[in-house]
């Protein structure tokens, strides 16, 4: 290790330090941070939020039992991301679209061999057989059981890509077809906005829960939800596959 | 629990000062898999599934991989 290492190891420390103790000590009202369990949350907005339920303003949720609550998906996780904050989410996938075509741009040429060049061994493709349709499998309950179950969309579709990536590790020739992974993009992407734009149409604002949401925890609830983080799972899985694709045959 | 926290936060500090000193740059991204790996335990920890499920396939995995095929296309696999 040089000279310039410990310099800036010894800086990062110094200026973690100086992070910690603006935060850790502080208990001016100015900046209105208090020690940790002394917080009077009655003074806070949040404490609204801790009030109100995801799924209704009064009265209990059973599970199973209760009929149309406010959003009916049982992992409030994804109430607020497919339901609460769609429009966050509609960003995100613009943003991860983005990311993808510019790498497409820069890289995107799909008549190149993969980068190791040699099929990889006997062992190795063999476990590939058994692992990819199992993957794609938990990659899309993941997906589908989004409101029910921690997961959905993102990671239901990055487990999809997971899948095609061992595809790639194992075959030198493996390809995919991208104008398949385009239609799929196209199809998710325009599906979200339509959704959104019934919404609007229907109820008055953008990606509202237009549909009946149901009794809560069973597969067929949560109206808009399910469908909504279905098409995010296509989105992500096609774009990450692309990505993959691209990095491997540029 | 809070030792085991203790015990994951001081191995992900080795895994951070591993993935810069390291010479070869294939073992800082390894290091690197090893500190999203984890943090998705701890997340799983502070009772957050869907952001370790998100940690261990988005930053353990397909980040990694994705590292490991730039530094291939790079050709700088070898270290400096």
């Amino acid at each position: 290790m040089r000279f310039r290492d410990y310099l800036s190891l010894f800086l990062v420390i110094v200026l973690g330090f100086i992070i910690f103790q603006a935060f850790a000590g502080r208990t001016d009202d100015s900046l209105n941070i208090k020690q940790f369990g002394e917080v009077n949350l009655n003074e806070r907005t949040s404490i609204h939020y801790i009030n109100k339920d995801v799924n209704s303003e009064t009265t209990p949720i059973i599970y199973k039992n209760t009929q149309n609550p406010e959003s009916g998906s049982s992992n409030y996780v994804t109430s607020i991301i497919a339901n609460y904050r769609a429009l966050d989410t509609l960003g995100e996938i613009t943003v991860l679209f983005i990311a993808a075509a510019g790498l497409a741009f820069v890289l995107g040429e799909h008549n190149k061999n993969n980068a190791f060049g040699s099929d990889a061994s006997f062992i190795v493709k063999t476990g590939v057989k058994i692992l990819f349709p199992l993957l794609f499998l938990l990659g899309i309950y993941i997906v589908v059981h989004g409101h029910l179950t921690p997961g959905g969309g993102f990671q239901g579709g990055a487990v999809i890509a997971t899948a095609i990536l061992l595809k790639f590790l194992a075959y030198k020739d493996y390809k995919l077809n991208h104008t398949t992974l385009t239609i799929l993009e196209s199809f998710a992407g325009i599906s979200f906005l339509i959704i959104g734009l019934i919404g609007l149409y229907t109820d008055g604002s953008f990606l509202t829960n237009f549909l009946a949401t149901g009794t809560i925890g069973t597969f067929f609830s949560a109206g808009i939800i399910p469908i909504i983080y279905i098409l995010i799972g296509i989105k992500v899985g096609a774009e990450l596959s692309g990505i993959i694709s691209n990095l491997i045959n540029a | 629990m809070m030792i085991l926290s203790y015990l994951l936060i001081l191995l992900m500090i080795i895994g951070a000062l591993a993935a810069v000193l390291f010479e070869n740059l294939l073992n800082s991204i390894i290091s690197l898999g090893l500190i999203s790996l984890i943090a998705a335990a701890l997340m799983y920890i502070l009772k957050a599934p869907d952001v370790a499920m998100t940690e261990a396939i988005i930053g353990a995995g397909l980040t990694t991989s994705i590292f490991i095929f730039t530094l291939i296309k790079i050709n700088r696999g070898d270290s400096q």
